[in-house]
Formats: structure tokens, C-alpha cells, sequence
């Protein structure tokens, strides 16, 4: 520790590195030949993801990886490593004082190692999935742009430069979902990610005002300090500012009440699906509280406020993929239920268990894209599950990695997202009546949850095919490649909670930023009475979707047809885009109509122009006249002016305007 | 000493004739259209303010107004020989010096 504390972790090149690829590939791409636009683009997530490794090995497990995962080097949370890099002054205007800086600490290690080394993966894939697009080299200089902010936003310091990488991602999305150009629903998508990002971007801003305003900075650790020396820092003002962050993150991550961009961003090229829209960004609102997560824990109300937030969006969310067609619409609304979920842990204070989630998440929801893609790329483009059925044969590879990542999303062990998932419901478990309620809820969407995974498990893989015109074929290993890594890590990438293996200990890991929460660390029979309850739940969410879609039967349709309203609720999303047109798009169209734009543009503002242009033009009509051309009445003008200032300096009368004379003279004087 | 000018002829009487000498030279550049003529009534003016330089530098005692009634010449003299010169260019491209029909900038 102590030599590597003189010296610098170069945590800048993590995020220049990608900045590097993305110029290169955004100037030059079209230029350079295939291959190099491909090398620069793989070579850049790849040398990010090496400095994060040699950061990380330096300065938390200098004993070795496999030592710090059976729980070394971690034992002691009074050692907290959290290695600081300040890059130069910002802002510096009175009191108002902010640096760029980064901050490597566990809670950014794993969002970094997720970031970088999920991100390099999908990268691969692309290689694969985009090699026919004819936009290659922009597509890969648009996902080194997304690294390059990603990781400047998990490495922030501050939350201002947190807002640069914040802010930076949201572009990369824009750019990515209407990566398609030409195809109008692509860029309506896009759109509509953007705008619905600008109206949490606002919460966060006013957050952020509201920091510097009460606690006059923005670097966390600072904010951190101050909370704890003063114990009067409850509610109110808190309050409101974690509330305001919540909004932020509910814009970015996708919740309730505005999560409505992240089905339709589905539009973009499926890898950008799996990486900006499943396991890194939309998990950026989880980091951020995670990262102001002092805040929240002063603030029981805004605490409970995140754990009401992510329950109901994630039983929501899950309701609306039962009956999804479209299999990226599915994917996406388990993201978002899954999303809840995280925000559930961190509601309930279980930010450890919410950051655990999100990593096992961004692996089997990667994955779980990813063999989408594959299946849509063997497909031709089709995405309707009801066209497909009978890939297993065809795509072994594809089927077995999807298997592993529906298994491990519904939350099976030893798989992934079984131990993450428990973390979460039996912390929530311990929270009082509101956490019973929450558990309940969340132990639903698990049951959900299993059967949206295994509806689509059986309608893409089982069964005859439903299109027998297309000619599926298995992806090249460029693809294939990376969905065998993540298969891996979501089998494996659970064993480190600590629960059950006694390899390492995630929590413990976590605890010296975020906070040894009791929960974690509770009564093992317990815990194990809950778990058999959500393996039993899941096991029955597959056991119906057994029933419904396990042979060709008729099932479903009768099962719709027998619950016609609740169906067509599901199958419309709740209408939820329809209410806000009405209530929120309409208006604001009908007030930019009529009010700015008639009555204040038009009206007045193109009034207002018109009567200057007006009375410009008249004068000028008039003045012209004088302009003869004739240079004796040139000449009589000057010599009337002249003789007429004469008389005002020589008459008597002048005087009868002293005052006025006094101020010319003033003015002309001085 | 006494100055010729003191006693017998009093201040008012060189500003009048200053001053007529002015009105003329204004009166005459107003009328007169040939291009000589008007460029004349011009000097006429210069002069005209030049005395009125000179009987106030003499009023008192200021050597100033003699030293601009020095640069007034001097601009005369440069104004005359660019003039002339214009005049002669304009009547030859013109084959007129009717200040009324040179009223154009270009040929």
C-alpha cells in the first residue's frame, strides 16, 4: 500500500483510453480499412479493462486475487482503501470550489470491472453482429464514446464531474438507439430517451443546487463527513435533495413513473440493447445512490420512497413482459423489473445487495440479450417469438447460454441471480411491516419473473418452427464467444456473496464505502426458510409457463380469452404511454402551439419585429428623398445646420433651456 | 506701441467684413453651378474665417490663431493644386464643369 501511494494509478487513462478509440474511429473510421477500425475499437475497452485490473490488484488485493475473494485483505474496513486522483481545478469562484477528480474505491472497482469487462465482451459481439452494417466504424466509435463517459461517471469524485459522465451517457444512448438513421421509429426512440433523461437530469440538478446551497460542496466524501458530525442533519432538507436525486436516477435507470423510454429504445442494434440498456447504464441511477447513499440513510422518508419505487416498478414492469411478443420488448421490461429490484436493496438500505444484483444482473441480462441477438441475427431480423420456436437444434450454443441465463435470472442456485435476488428480499424481509410488504411484492415478480423467462425459453427454442420460410443458422464465434464467458460468470458470478460458499464475502467487501448494514449478516436458518420459499415460488412461476407453452396446446389463447380485459390492460402496457399524451404531450403540444408559439412568437415577437422592420423601412422611404445626388442641396443642408446651431448659441432665447444646455454641454464636455 | 489697427478701425467692423467675406463665399457655392466658381467661393470661405483668426489672435495676444491662419494656407494650397488637377480630369472625361450634371460617382 504505502509505495504505490507515492506513486499515481493512472485512473485517467480508463477513460481516455476509449476517448482515443472514439476519435480515431470517429474521424478516420471511414477511411481506415476494416480490420484497423476493429482493432482500435477492441483495443481500447481491453487496455481500459487491463488498468482497472493492474489499479485493482495494486491497490486492493495486494495479496492476490484469490486471497482477497476468501476474505484476506478485507477484513478490515478501518484500512478502506479509496485512492483519490485530482486532475486540476474546475471551478473555482468564492466559496465554490470544485476539482476534476476521480475516486477508485470498491463500490467503483466493481462498477468498473463490470463496465470495462462486460463492455469489452459486447464489443466482440459486436465484431459479429454489425460486420454487414455499412455504418461499422460510426457504431464502434459511438460505444467507445459510451466507455469513455460510463467509466468517467462510475470514477467521479464529485457529482458535477459524476453529471459529465451522467449526462455523456445519455448522448451515447441517443446516438446508439438511433444508430438506424433512416428508419423513423429508430429516431423517435431516440427521442423519447432523451427528452424523458432531460426531465430526471433536472432532478438532479436541483439536487446538486441544493448540495452546494446547504452543504457547500459536491464531492462525496466531503458530504459524507460533514452528514456525520452533525446528527441534526435528518429529514427536511435532506429530504428533498435525496428525493430530487431519486428522480435523477429514476430517469436514468428506468422506473416508475418515467421509465417509458426503455422498451422503445429497443430499436437500437441489439449489443447496445445488452450493454447500455441492460447492464451498464441504466444501472448508473443504482450506482449514483449507492454513491449518496449517506443522504438517503438520513432520510428514513426518502429511503422508503426508492424501496415503494423499485417494488412497484418491478412487479409492474414484470406484468407487462408476461404477454410481450416481441422478444427485446420482454427483455426489456425484465430489465426494468429487475432494475426495481436494485432499487429495492438500495430502498431498504441494502445498498451492498442492490450493487451485488446489479453486477450478477449486467452479467445474465448481457447474456440474455445477447442470445437474443444471436437469435435475431439467425433469424434474418425477426423478432416476434410467435415466428420462432424449434431453435434448439439449430442453435445449440445460443440455446445452451440462454438457458444458463434464464435459469440464473429466475433465480435458481448456485446460478448468479439467485444469490443477488435473496440478498435483496431478505434484507427487505428485515425492514419492518413496509419491508414485508416489499418482500411479498418482490417475491411475485420473482414468480413472474421465472414465468416471462421460461414463456420465452419455451417459445423461442421448443417446439416445431412457426416460420418454416426461414432458414436459421448459428452465429459466427465472435458472438458465440462472448455469450460462453457470460454464461460462465452467471453461474459463477454469485459465489462470491459470501452466502452458502464462504468464497469472499461481497458485503464485507463493500462495506468500507457503503456500510456494514445488519441485514447481511443475519441469522442463516432464517435465511434459508426464505430462500426455499423463492426457489419453490420460481420453480412454480415455471411450472405454469410449463403448462401454458411447454407443448402446442391451446392454453394460452383460452387463458386470454377467458381474461379478456386484464389481457388487453397487459398487452397495452397499462396504457401508460396513452395517459401521458393525454396528459402530459398533449398540453404541452396545445401550449406550444397556441400560446408560444401563435401568441408569443408570432404575435408578439413576430410583431414587435415587423413594427421595428416597419419603421425602418418607412423612414428610410422618407430619408431617401434627401439624398439627392445634388451637391448644392448637399451643400445648402450643411451650410442650414450649420447657421441653425449658430442661432441656438447666439439667440437670446437658448436660454429659456438652461437645464437642457447644461446636460448637452455635460455630455459633449466630458 | 500702438497697433495701426487700435485705434482707428474698431474689432467689430473686421468681423463683419470676416463674416461677409463668409456669407459670399456660401452664397456663391449655393448659385453657382460652374465647378471653378464654386471651388473659388470656397477659398473665399477659408479666408473669410482666416481673418476673423487673426483679428481675434490680435484681440488677444494669442499667437495660436496665426499659427492656424499658417495651417488654413497651407490646406488651401494643397486643396487648390488636387482640386485643379480633379476639375481638369472631370472636364476632360465630361467635356462639362456643370455641377449639376457630375453628379455621379462613376464615368
Amino acid at each position: 500500500m504505502t509505495e504505490i501511494m507515492n506513486g499515481s494509478l493512472h485512473l485517467w487513462l480508463i477513460p481516455v483510453l476509449p476517448l482515443a478509440g472514439f476519435l480515431i474511429n470517429g474521424l478516420l473510421g471511414k477511411r481506415l480499412p476494416k480490420f484497423l477500425v476493429t482493432a482500435v475499437a477492441l483495443l481500447a475497452p481491453l487496455a481500459a479493462f487491463a488498468v482497472v485490473l493492474i489499479a485493482a490488484a495494486s491497490t486492493f488485493f495486494p495479496q492476490g486475487f484469490v486471497r482477497a475473494m476468501q476474505g484476506y485483505d478485507i477484513c478490515c474496513p478501518d484500512r478502506a482503501p479509496s485512492w483519490t486522483e485530482t486532475f486540476g481545478t474546475w471551478i473555482n469562484i468564492g466559496a465554490l470550489h470544485i476539482d476534476f477528480a476521480f475516486v477508485l474505491d470498491q463500490l467503483s472497482l466493481v462498477m468498473l470491472l463490470v463496465v470495462t469487462g462486460v463492455g469489452f465482451l459486447i464489443h466482440i459481439y459486436s465484431v459479429g453482429y454489425m460486420k454487414e452494417d455499412p455504418g461499422y466504424a460510426r457504431y464502434f466509435a459511438y460505444l467507445n464514446l459510451f466507455l469513455f463517459f460510463m467509466t468517467t461517471l462510475v470514477l467521479a469524485g464529485n457529482a458535477l464531474v459524476m453529471f459529465i459522465g451522467w449526462e455523456g451517457v445519455g448522448l451515447a444512448s441517443y446516438l446508439l438507439i438511433g444508430f438506424w438513421f433512416s428508419k423513423a421509429s429508430a429516431v423517435e426512440a431516440g427521442k423519447k430517451a432523451f427528452i424523458v433523461n432531460r426531465i430526471g437530469d433536472v432532478g438532479f440538478l436541483i439536487g446538486m443546487f441544493l448540495l452546494l446551497a446547504n452543504f457547500g460542496t459536491l464531492t462525496f466524501t466531503e458530504i459524507a463527513t460533514k452528514l456525520g458530525q452533525d446528527p441534526g442533519w435528518t429529514g427536511g432538507v435532506v429530504t428533498v435533495i435525496a428525493l430530487c436525486l431519486l428522480l435523477g436516477a429514476t430517469g436514468k435507470s428506468a422506473q416508475l413513473p418515467l421509465y417509458i423510454w426503455l422498451p422503445d429504445a429497443m430499436e437500437g442494434p441489439t449489443p447496445v440493447s445488452a450493454l447500455i440498456h441492460a447492464a451498464t447504464m441504466v444501472t448508473a441511477g443504482v450506482y449514483m445512490i449507492a454513491r449518496t447513499h449517506v443522504l438517503f440513510d438520513h432520510s428514513p422518508f426518502a429511503l422508503s420512497t426508492v424501496a415503494i419505487v423499485g417494488a412497484v416498478t418491478a412487479l409492474f414492469a414484470a406484468t407487462i413482459a408476461l404477454v410481450q411478443t416481441d422478444i427485446k420488448r420482454v427483455l426489456a421490461y425484465s430489465t426494468i423489473s429487475q432494475l426495481g429490484y436494485m432499487f429495492l436493496g438500495c430502498g431498504v438500505a441494502a445498498y451492498s445487495a442492490a450493487i451485488f444484483h446489479l453486477m450478477t444482473h449486467a452479467f445474465f441480462k448481457a447474456l440474455l440479450f445477447l442470445a437474443a441477438g444471436s437469435v435475431i441475427h439467425g433469424l434474418g431480423g425477426e423478432q416476434d417469438m410467435r415466428k420462432m420456436g424449434g431453435l434448439r437444434k439449430k442453435m445449440p450454443v445460443t440455446f445452451w447460454t440462454m438457458t444458463v441465463a434464464v435459469i440464473a435470472i429466475s433465480g435458481i442456485p448456485p446460478f448468479a441471480g439467485f444469490f443477488s435476488k435473496d440478498a435483496i428480499l431478505y434484507a427487505a424481509f428485515q425492514q419492518g411491516s413496509l419491508g414485508k410488504v416489499l418482500y411479498f411484492v418482490g417475491l411475485i415478480t420473482a414468480a413472474l419473473t421465472a414465468f416471462y423467462m421460461s414463456r420465452l425459453w419455451y417459445l423461442t427454442f421448443t417446439g416445431e418452427t412457426r416460420s418454416p420460410d426461414a432458414h436459421p443458422h448459428e452465429s459466427p464465434w465472435s458472438m458465440l464467444g462472448p455469450l460462453v464467458i457470460l454464461a460462465l460468470l452467471s453461474i459463477g458470478g454469485g459465489w462470491i456473496s459470501g452466502a452458502w460458499t464462504g468464497v469472499g464475502n461481497f458485503g464485507a467487501f463493500l462495506g468500507p464505502v457503503l456500510g456494514q448494514t445488519a441485514t447481511e449478516s443475519g441469522g442463516v436458518p432464517f435465511e434459508i426458510i426464505l430462500s426455499v420459499v423463492a426457489v419453490i415460488v420460481a420453480v412454480l412461476g415455471w411450472f405454469v409457463a410449463e403448462w401454458l407453452y411447454g407443448q402446442k396446446s391451446e392454453h394460452p389463447a383460452q387463458l386470454a380469452a377467458a381474461l379478456p380485459a386484464p389481457y388487453k390492460l397487459l398487452a397495452n402496457k397499462y396504457y401508460v404511454d396513452e395517459f401521458y399524451g393525454a396528459t402530459v404531450i398533449k398540453p404541452l403540444m396545445a401550449i406550444s402551439t397556441y400560446l408560444l408559439g401563435w401568441f408569443v412568437d408570432k404575435a408578439i415577437l413576430g410583431g414587435a419585429a415587423w413594427l421595428l422592420g416597419g419603421i425602418a423601412t418607412f423612414s428610410g422611404a422618407l430619408l431617401q428623398r434627401w439624398q439627392s445626388g445634388n451637391l448644392r442641396s448637399y451643400a445648402a443642408w450643411l451650410a442650414a445646420g450649420a447657421a441653425a446651431v449658430l442661432l441656438f448659441f447666439v439667440l437670446p432665447w437658448s436660454n429659456v433651456w438652461p437645464a437642457s444646455f447644461d446636460f448637452i454641454w455635460k455630455v459633449v464636455g466630458h | 506701441m500702438s497697433s495701426f489697427l487700435s485705434q482707428e478701425v474698431p474689432l467689430s467692423w473686421y468681423l463683419l467684413l470676416s463674416a461677409l467675406l463668409f456669407t459670399l463665399g456660401v452664397v456663391g457655392f449655393l448659385i453657382k453651378r460652374n465647378l471653378i466658381t464654386v471651388f473659388m467661393s470656397i477659398e473665399l470661405m477659408l479666408n473669410g474665417v482666416n481673418l476673423s483668426f487673426v483679428t481675434f489672435a490680435h484681440q488677444w495676444h494669442a499667437v495660436k490663431g496665426q499659427i492656424f491662419v499658417f495651417f488654413v494656407m497651407m490646406v488651401a494650397a494643397a486643396e487648390a493644386a488636387v482640386g485643379l488637377a480633379i476639375i481638369i480630369a472631370v472636364f476632360r472625361a465630361r467635356a462639362t464643369l456643370a455641377v449639376d450634371r457630375i453628379d455621379l460617382m462613376k464615368l
